[in-house]
């Protein structure tokens, strides 16, 4: 029963990592005013490449660095993911076009890009390769030992039996509510995102602000990708990957909505939605008979309850629950 | 006024042009330290144009700058700051969920230190000096128009800015908030600052300018020391001479009442009274001209009328039919209900391609706009506005490529001419008409002016909603004017003068005048 109970937790913390940081990216990107349909496939592109390059880094390497490796697949995952936020950006804040369209396309574009490069940039193909060394690295628990009590095990699973990058989304979920809370750039990105012809004229420069806020959020965003396929997916490599990656990436846009926009919110969120996705699969603990059907139907819990905090928040109208006011407008000045 | 007085501000020669139309022509400003100086004149006299090349938004074509005597360039709003210039505008620029102090530090230098407590304790001083009344943890959107206008001014005044412009500031203030910002305009005359106020209400200028500089139609006509100065005096340069346009003016036909408008009042959004206890009577057969003062209610008179302003209660507003005599009301009806009841009514709106014409659709399917209603079948009846639509633009002239160019594509004369011709092919018993001619040019205008003639004389009863004091005085039977959202008097178009109307334009009478 305990023993269930808590890999039913470390399964949602798995989960719910990979959610984090696609609803990071999301939410720093949707305080800039762009709202970034494509985050689901920019995950998938950062998950590509962030394997991608550290698993052909360990198959070259003669001694794989543990550091390199990490370094690697984070580097990666990171910059390619931000290219494609700059791509958003450019077609978006540039060139004017449709942010809901581009972001649409953005996400197919992303998922089509990640499976052509699982089947055909890596030599052996599609199937079943893996990162093991990698995965290796992502997936060691915290050194930590707290003897073998009830209570102590209790503790030692359920907060330090996870890779590093659990510690690292909440570092930079913390790091990201301070950064928009009590900093000057913080408070001009909010601006940015809620009235951008005010920003202008108080000198702000909104394009520049829309570039880097995408960019660096599409960046981490695709961290969660990265993450899903080195420990997620246990590090391997499928064209199944990223319609894995695709699929959580729409619950990471659903997040940022459930947390009302507040990077804080989405540490307990993500969490939560890990634990509402695979109730699913340890419902039999409690006694619960379910058919395959009826199992399935409980995957969409974590949808209804965003859709509940999507009608309370708007039902009570307080005004610092609703999204960025200019989210999903373009700004030109000339507009005015 | 002993000591020497210092200039603060010059402009010389300043001319500014938006293509053909010339908005400021020759104009000389000059503003002295420690002075509120009134900025009049009326609607599109060019009063906030000028005032915006001050503050950065334009750049004027001809003329020169001076601030504390040097030649200055204004490029940018920053500029501006740099010149110790700050302008409140119209429209506000704050973000709505930040705090007062929030929105102050936005504003800032980005050399300064990012303290919150800081900003607070320098707003509280500025506050403090002048006699703000202000929360500084206030979000915004908790704030009433006047609390935005005050932050407003404590943004601009904590960036420094040693000349202040306020345009139309009182226009959107109660009384007594009014009396309340004057004050503190005052309090900051005391302190040395320069103060202009655009405005375009007398009484305002009376009671707080030391000088005041008059502006008609983008040209310099004067300055006078505001002691020297009377109502009478003002607005007879505000609204200069009368001047011959030579529009036809037949005898109205028949007139009987068509409309019966009782003790109507409508609030907007934000639960403001913008028409209060407005009755009068619309004759057909005549042209009935409405002037007043931009927002002084004739946008809610006319939607009211048409069913899509809400009236409160007691108001009422009586449709009499042309063929039975019949009597309608009107209040408490949508549109669509007031049209299958058998009025005829058509409204030329002022917003004609948001309201009056879907822009991305051609002639014909916009004037299907108007008859979607007819269809019996799924599929849409063409053939009768296809006809519609050729006759328009035959016997208009209207100047498209074809009956399906989009009507966004048109020139705005061009597009006024599909829309009124669509009403008038509607046969209304009343039509209604918003700023018809606004930005139309000599011959389209001329055009409109016929056109609402002939349906003068054939019996319609025409509102006439315009700006341009000249064109009312030749084209209506009768003129009301409203002011402030009351009718404060109608007067006969053919014998009343152009100051007449122009002071009822401006100044409320003591008691407001019913029909």
């Amino acid at each position: 029963m305990l023993s269930t109970i808590l890999s039913w937790i470390t399964r949602a913390i798995l989960f719910g990592v990979v959610i984090m940081f696609g609803a990071m990216g999301e939410t720093l990107t949707e305080k800039s005013g762009n709202m970034n349909l494509g985050t689901p496939g920019i995950m998938c592109i950062g998950g590509a490449f962030g394997f991608g390059c550290t698993y052909l880094y360990e198959m070259n390497a003669q001694n794989p660095n543990a550091f390199l490796s990490i370094f690697i697949a984070i580097f990666c995952a990171f910059f390619f993911s931000a290219l494609a936020g700059a791509l958003f950006c450019l077609l978006t804040t540039t060139l004017r076009a449709n942010q809901n369209v581009t972001g649409l396309a953005m996400t197919i574009f992303g998922s089509g890009l990640a499976k052509f490069f699982g089947m055909f940039i890596i030599p052996e193909g599609v199937v079943t390769v893996k990162a093991t060394f990698a995965n290796r690295l992502f997936s060691k628990r915290m050194p930590v030992e707290l003897g073998s009590g009830k209570i102590a095990t209790v503790i030692e699973e359920v907060f330090f039996g996870h890779g590093f990058m659990l510690y690292v989304a909440i570092v930079i979920a913390i790091v990201m509510a301070v950064f928009l809370k009590r900093t000057r750039v913080g408070l001009n990105l909010r601006a940015v995102g809620e009235n951008s012809g005010t920003a202008d004229a108080a000198g702000i420069n909104v394009s520049r602000y829309k570039y880097l806020a995408t960019s660096v959020g599409a960046g981490i965003a695709g961290l969660g990708g990265a993450y899903y396929i080195l420990d997620y997916n246990y590090g391997g490599w499928s064209t199944g990957a990223a319609g894995g990656i695709q699929a959580l990436g729409w619950l990471a846009v659903a997040l940022v909505i459930f947390a009302i926009w507040r990077p804080l919110n989405l540490i307990w969120g993500s969490f939560l939605f890990g634990l509402c996705y695979w109730l699913y699969n340890y419902i039999g603990v409690f006694g619960v008979r379910m058919t395959s059907a009826q199992s399935a139907l409980l995957e969409a819990i974590p949808y209804v309850i965003t859709i509940l905090v999507l009608i309370i928040s708007s039902v009570q109208k307080k005004r610092e629950n609703q999204p960025p006011a200019a989210l999903g407008r373009s700004y030109f000045r000339e507009d005015r | 006024m002993e000591q020497k007085k210092q200039v603060a501000i010059e402009m010389r020669g300043v001319t500014k042009a938006f293509g053909s139309l010339v908005a400021n022509k020759d104009v000389d400003l000059c503003v002295y330290r420690g002075e509120i100086l009134a900025l009049l004149g009326e609607n599109g006299s060019g009063k906030t144009t000028l005032m915006n090349m001050l503050s950065g938004i334009y750049y004027p074509d001809a003329g020169e700058i001076f601030v504390d005597g040097k030649s200055v360039s204004i490029r940018s709003p920053k500029d501006a700051f740099e010149c110790g210039i700050g302008m409140i505008h119209q429209h506000f620029k704050l973000v709505d969920i930040f705090s007062a102090v929030e929105n102050v530090a936005l504003a800032m230098d980005s050399q300064e230190k990012y303290n919150l407590k800081a900003v607070a304790a320098k707003m509280q001083q500025i506050c403090d000096r002048y006699g703000f009344e202000l929360d500084i943890q206030q979000k915004v959107y908790d704030m009433t128009v006047s609390q935005k206008q005050t932050l407003e001014i404590i943004k601009v005044l904590y960036r420094g800015a040693d000349f202040l412009i306020l345009d139309e500031p009182t226009a959107v203030l109660t009384p007594q908030e009014a009396d309340k910002l004057f004050q503190v305009i005052r309090n900051m005359r005391e302190d040395g600052k320069s103060v202009i106020i655009i405005t375009h209400k007398l009484h305002e200028v009376l009671d707080i300018s030391d000088r005041v500089t008059i502006l008609r139609k983008g040209q310099y006509i004067g300055t006078v020391d505001t002691k020297d100065a009377t109502e009478d005096s003002l607005t007879e340069m505000m609204v200069g001479q009368k001047v011959e346009l030579n529009i036809d003016r037949p005898e109205p036909v028949d007139p009987e009442p068509r409309l019966i408008l009782k003790n109507v009042t409508c609030k907007n959004a934000e639960g403001i009274i913008v028409l209060d206890d407005v009755s009068f009577t619309v004759n057909s057969g005549e042209i009935l001209g409405i002037a007043g003062i931009s927002g002084c209610g004739q946008k809610e008179l006319l939607e009211a009328i048409a069913g899509l302003q809400g009236v409160e209660a007691g108001g009422s507003i009586l449709y009499y039919s042309p063929q039975n005599r019949k009597t309608t009301e009107l209040v408490g009806k949508s549109p669509r209900k007031i049209r299958d009841l058998g009025v005829a009514l058509s409204f030329v709106p002022e917003d004609r391609l948001g309201m009056g014409l879907v822009g991305s659709m051609g002639m014909t399917e916009n004037m299907m706009l108007r008859y979607y209603n007819d269809n019996k079948t799924i599929f849409a009846e063409m053939k009768k506005p296809r006809k519609l639509a050729l006759k328009i633009k035959e016997e208009l002239d209207v100047a498209t490529p074809g009956i399906d160019t989009p009507v966004r594509a048109l020139s705005g004369g061009n597009v006024q001419k599909v829309l009124v011709g669509r009403e008038i092919a509607a046969s209304p018993t009343v039509l209604m008409t918003a700023y018809a001619v606004r930005g139309l040019d000599i011959h389209t205008s001329y055009t409109i002016y016929r056109l609402l003639n002939e349906q003068k004389q054939a019996g319609v009863a025409v509102i006439y909603v315009g700006e341009d004091l000249d064109v009312l005085l030749e084209i209506s039977d009768r003129i009301m004017v409203l002011c402030g959202g009351r009718v404060n008097g109608i007067v006969d178009a053919r014998t009343t003068t152009k100051s007449e109307v122009g002071l009822l334009m401006t100044n409320m009478r003591k008691e407001a005048q019913h029909d």
